[in-house]
């Protein structure tokens, strides 16, 4: 940790393939779910042509099993996708850092009773786990999201407590004890700022997967119901179709770019930020 | 010195992508049976140009020149062929010998790689025989049941032996050891660097000696290379250049050298620090630091000229102003008065976890570890008390417990009459401002997102309860003699002893009146460090500063202490004023840790008859009964096993802890 690390925007250095395919990729799908409604496209829930019609020069992908447009649907998909995991992973980081941060702090039971509850939560598959809770809460995104955040905040608990365990023993955190800190100053100001940087990496790189399972729950039919656009939901209607391939096609490419581009972007990020790993 | 008998570098350059060279144009030779050293800072090029030369220079590094060894052209030879070489004519050591040591194998193993990868036809009885006789020769006791340990049951000495058994399993010509000892304690040290010796006598092996540690050299080398910003800056024979050095930089490193044998008044610190490599100056690269360069140094890049009898420098004005007499004095003489902070038996255990399975099952358990034994100190307002000892001895750990970091086991720690021992962190909080600390790694010590500003601020908003205005904080950086625009700055931004300023800047914005200086400037480059110092004694004359200074290093100790306590496995084992304990000791710890301190004077340092302490610091989980050092004593008896020696007063404040306190004239200060 001799150069400490701050973020210089412009630096052609961090810019490297990958990580310029990441952001653009990223970009496309932030951008198609702010504006997915300027396009001109059809209404994604209305009936707008013939069902189960191939892609054409009207409807680029198609139409699925109720006549609406593929194309339509996967980019305003990407808005229910997007804000489900950004809720997820915004909810899941504050409540497991904190989690985390508070037990490798204070340790002694504390600790002990976080971790156990960590080590409980993991022990589950995640998907099972996902599917357990959003069961017993019963279909519908608020409840999908609920399952993804208990699924999720033990990750950044654990990893939180490893780094908060790490910087503390660092000789500038004695150091403000020595200046007179009291432990919410210590831990707020002297050893917090120095933890996010792994907790950022995997945020980014999680992006992905919480879709990735979130696209699953509704797949199934414990996420988005029905008439909802959302990737899993289309995935699984057109799954009935075998005929229809392209029903799928649009949600699944969707899935598989954005994930795709959030682990670019992860890897990238961890390259840049953390002075550990190889370059 | 025929060239095809060793090595020989010419022009060696070594330039890195973006136009950055790091060596620039070094030509060096090194004879077998000789020892060349090589001194410089951090950033010189001194390790950059070895590795080149072997081949080892870093990826994306452009190599050019010529290295030859014994008449072999090796920059541009085929891979194969450099690997054929290495570690069989030539071969290298590096300061850390765990991280190139690998843990799952044993030593024994190792070494032997090292020979079948040069013999593959040797067979298994001759290998181990040769295992045996290379640990032989390193001097590494019990060669036989060694070979079979792994490099965790080896002490750090000990390991770096192996490495050097290594190095020459394949009686290489040319060995170079890049920082061997730096990492080990003073006394280790001076036991490997014996191990060179006999390399060298025994074997005709040419030894290169790279260290930034003049003392290490002195004792050492038959000629000294002095590197600065890429190049090699004067080239003598040892004497020669310790006596009378030519270029202004050499002149400037030896005179910023606290030596054990003289000590107290300034030391000639340099101003500045070495140039990066993005930004070095046109002309002379020590010119912005050079107290004697003028316009043409900024303009012309001097190269290494002859400067008679053999010697080189790289200077235009090479030898013309002699060396400054080194400024030295009587040693600080001891302050009275009341103490501001006494420390009564102070004594700090740690519990340690003996692993997974309980006792029952074969488990270590849970034993303790008492890293500080009952500790008196006594302290008075601007009196500097030197602490010294080898690593592990418990030192820091006594400066924490005074501080409060650190919970003691027991004791007393009395600031002004008031006991600190057993309060809480928040019932300490109000003392803090008299009681600060200043650490050893100026890197690790400062939070590396806060401004330097805010850093300083950070006390006396906490103790004082109010943020100090823009102009305080510029007094307090004045006052380290660094210049207000530094508050706006990051910690790495600055240069390590600029960092090591604001550290101090940070322990003195609340006014303490004592201050634990905990190995502040061990990690600095010794150009840097006599700054510092000079720093820390003006600071104390003018506010009346008590320093507990800890240190391992014997001659910083000495110069700026006015008494000094020698610790030894979390006891004092002899304490006194710095000048009796330095030319009188009684402890034969004190009279070896001063037989080992490597001394920047060559005829001195050869003169000197040592005696040096076998084995290494203890184990304090094994703590003997008795005298903790009696292992490793020449004068311990029966009593010394049986019962624990008490701190006695010998002469007016000078304690030994010792049942056999007798002064070696021996060991006396060379050149006193």
């Amino acid at each position: 940790m001799a150069e400490a690390v701050r973020i210089r925007p412009g630096l052609p250095g961090w810019l490297t393939p990958p990580v310029a395919v990441g952001l653009a990729v990223v970009a496309f799908w932030v951008a198609a779910a702010l504006t997915a409604d300027l396009w001109g496209l059809a209404d994604p829930l209305r009936m707008v042509a013939r069902r189960l019609q191939p892609p054409s020069g009207a409807h680029w992908l198609g139409t699925d099993a109720l006549g609406r447009d593929v194309l339509s649907r996967t980019l305003h998909g990407a808005r229910i996708s997007l804000t489900i995991a950004a809720v997820v992973v915004a909810a899941a980081v504050s409540l497991g850092a904190a989690l985390g941060a508070i037990a490798g702090f204070v340790g002694g039971w504390v600790d002990g009773l976080v971790m156990r509850l960590v080590d409980v939560t993991l022990a589950f598959p995640p998907v099972l786990l996902a599917m357990a809770v959003a069961a017993t809460l019963g279909p519908g995104l608020e409840n999908a999201v609920v399952a993804l955040v208990a699924v999720w905040w033990p990750v950044y608990a654990r990893l939180m407590r490893a780094q908060v365990l790490e910087v503390r023993t660092r000789e500038h955190v004695e150091a403000a004890i020595a200046c007179g800190a009291g432990p919410m100053r210590l831990l707020t100001r002297h050893i917090l700022p120095l933890c996010w940087t792994p907790v950022l990496i995997n945020a980014t790189m999680d992006v992905g997967q919480v879709i990735l399972l979130a696209a699953a729950l509704s797949f199934i039919g414990l996420g988005a119901t029905p008439p909802t656009p959302e990737w899993g939901a289309m995935i699984s209607e057109g799954a009935t179709q075998f005929y229809s391939w392209w029903i799928a096609f649009g949600p699944g490419f969707a899935i598989l770019t954005v994930v795709l581009g959030f682990n670019f972007l992860g890897d990238g990020l961890r390259d840049f930020l953390d002075t550990r790993s190889a370059r | 010195m025929t060239g095809a008998a060793g090595l020989e570098i010419r022009g060696l350059r070594v330039g890195f992508p973006g136009g950055l060279e790091a060596v620039r144009g070094v030509d060096l030779s090194l004879a077998r049976g000789e020892v060349l050293g090589v001194v410089g800072e951090s950033g010189s090029g001194k390790s950059l140009t070895w590795l080149a030369a072997m081949g080892l220079a870093p990826r994306g590094a452009r190599v050019e020149g010529s290295v030859r060894l014994m008449g072999e052209e090796l920059i541009g030879a085929p891979r194969a062929r450099l690997r054929e070489l290495r570690g069989n004519r030539i071969a290298m050591i590096f300061q850390d010998p765990l991280s190139a040591l690998n843990p799952v194998l044993t030593v024994g193993t190792q070494i032997a790689e090292a020979i079948r990868l040069h013999n593959p036809d040797l067979g298994g009885r001759e290998v181990r025989e040769r295992v045996r006789e290379l640990l032989d020769r390193v001097a590494v006791p019990q060669a036989a049941r060694r070979a079979g340990q792994y490099p965790h049951e080896f002490s750090g000495g000990m390991r770096q032996r192996v490495m050097i058994a290594m190095a020459i399993a394949n009686d290489p010509d040319i060995l170079i050891a890049d920082e061997p000892t730096t990492a080990l304690d003073v006394t280790v040290q001076a036991q490997v660097l014996e191990v060179f010796e006999r390399l060298r006598a025994e074997l005709g092996i040419g030894i290169a000696l790279v260290t930034h540690d003049l003392g290490v050299v002195a004792g050492r080398a038959d000629r000294v290379a002095v590197m600065y910003g890429g190049r090699v800056v004067e080239e003598a024979g040892v004497d020669a250049l310790f006596a009378s050095p030519q270029h202004p930089y050499t002149r400037g490193l030896i005179g910023s050298l606290p030596t054990v044998a003289g000590a107290g008044g300034r030391l000639t610190a340099i101003p500045g620090a070495p140039p990066s490599l993005a930004a070095r100056p046109p002309g002379c690269s020590f010119a912005p630091r050079c107290p004697i360069a003028e316009a043409r140094c900024q303009a012309e890049d001097p190269v290494l000229m002859p400067a008679g009898d053999g010697r080189r420098a790289a200077c235009h004005f090479a030898g013309a102003r002699p060396a400054a007499p080194a400024a030295t004095g009587p040693a600080r003489a001891p302050v009275s008065g009341e103490p501001v902070l006494s420390v009564r038996g102070l004594v700090k255990d740690y519990r340690m976890d003996g692993g997974l399975l309980p006792p029952v099952l074969g488990g270590a358990g849970a034993a303790r570890l008492r890293a500080v034994a009952g500790v008196d100190l006594d302290l008075a307002a601007g009196e500097t008390l030197g602490l010294v000892g080898e690593s592990g001895c418990g030192k820091s750990t006594l400066g924490r417990c005074i501080l409060g970091l650190v919970a003691p086991t027991a004791g007393s720690v009395r600031l002004r009459g008031t006991e600190l021992a057993g309060l809480t962190r928040a019932q300490m909080r109000p003392w803090r401002r008299h009681l600060q600390i200043v650490f050893q790694d100026p890197y690790a010590s400062l939070h590396p997102r806060m401004r330097v500003g805010e850093i300083i601020a950070e006390p006396m908003r906490l103790l004082l309860g109010r943020a100090p205005s823009a102009a305080q904080v510029a007094v307090l950086l004045e006052r380290v003699r660094l210049e207000p625009a530094f508050a706006r700055r990051y910690p790495h931004e600055l240069s390590g002893g600029q960092r090591q300023r604001v550290g101090i800047a940070r322990a003195l914005a609340v006014d303490p009146d004592v201050l634990v200086l905990d190995e502040p400037v061990s990690a600095l480059d010794v150009s840097i460090q006599a700054g510092v110092l000079n720093l820390l004694a003006d600071l104390q004359a003018e506010l009346g500063l008590a320093y507990l200074f800890i240190a391992h290093d014997l001659a910083v100790v000495r110069h700026v202490s006015h008494r000094v306590a020698v610790m030894y496995a979390g006891r004092i084992v002899e304490s006194g004023p710095a000048e009796a304990l330095h030319t009188a000791p009684r402890h034969p710890y004190t009279q070896a840790l001063l037989a080992a301190a490597p001394v920047p004077d060559p005829p001195a340092e050869r003169r000197r008859r040592r005696q040096l302490p076998e084995g290494e610091p203890p184990d304090l989980l094994a703590a003997p009964r008795g005298c903790a050092f009696r292992a490793r004593c020449w004068r311990a008896s029966d009593r010394c096993g049986a019962e624990l020696p008490a701190l006695r007063a010998v002469d007016g404040g000078h304690a030994v802890a010792c049942h056999h306190p007798e002064p070696v004239a021996a060991t006396a200060p060379a050149g006193a």
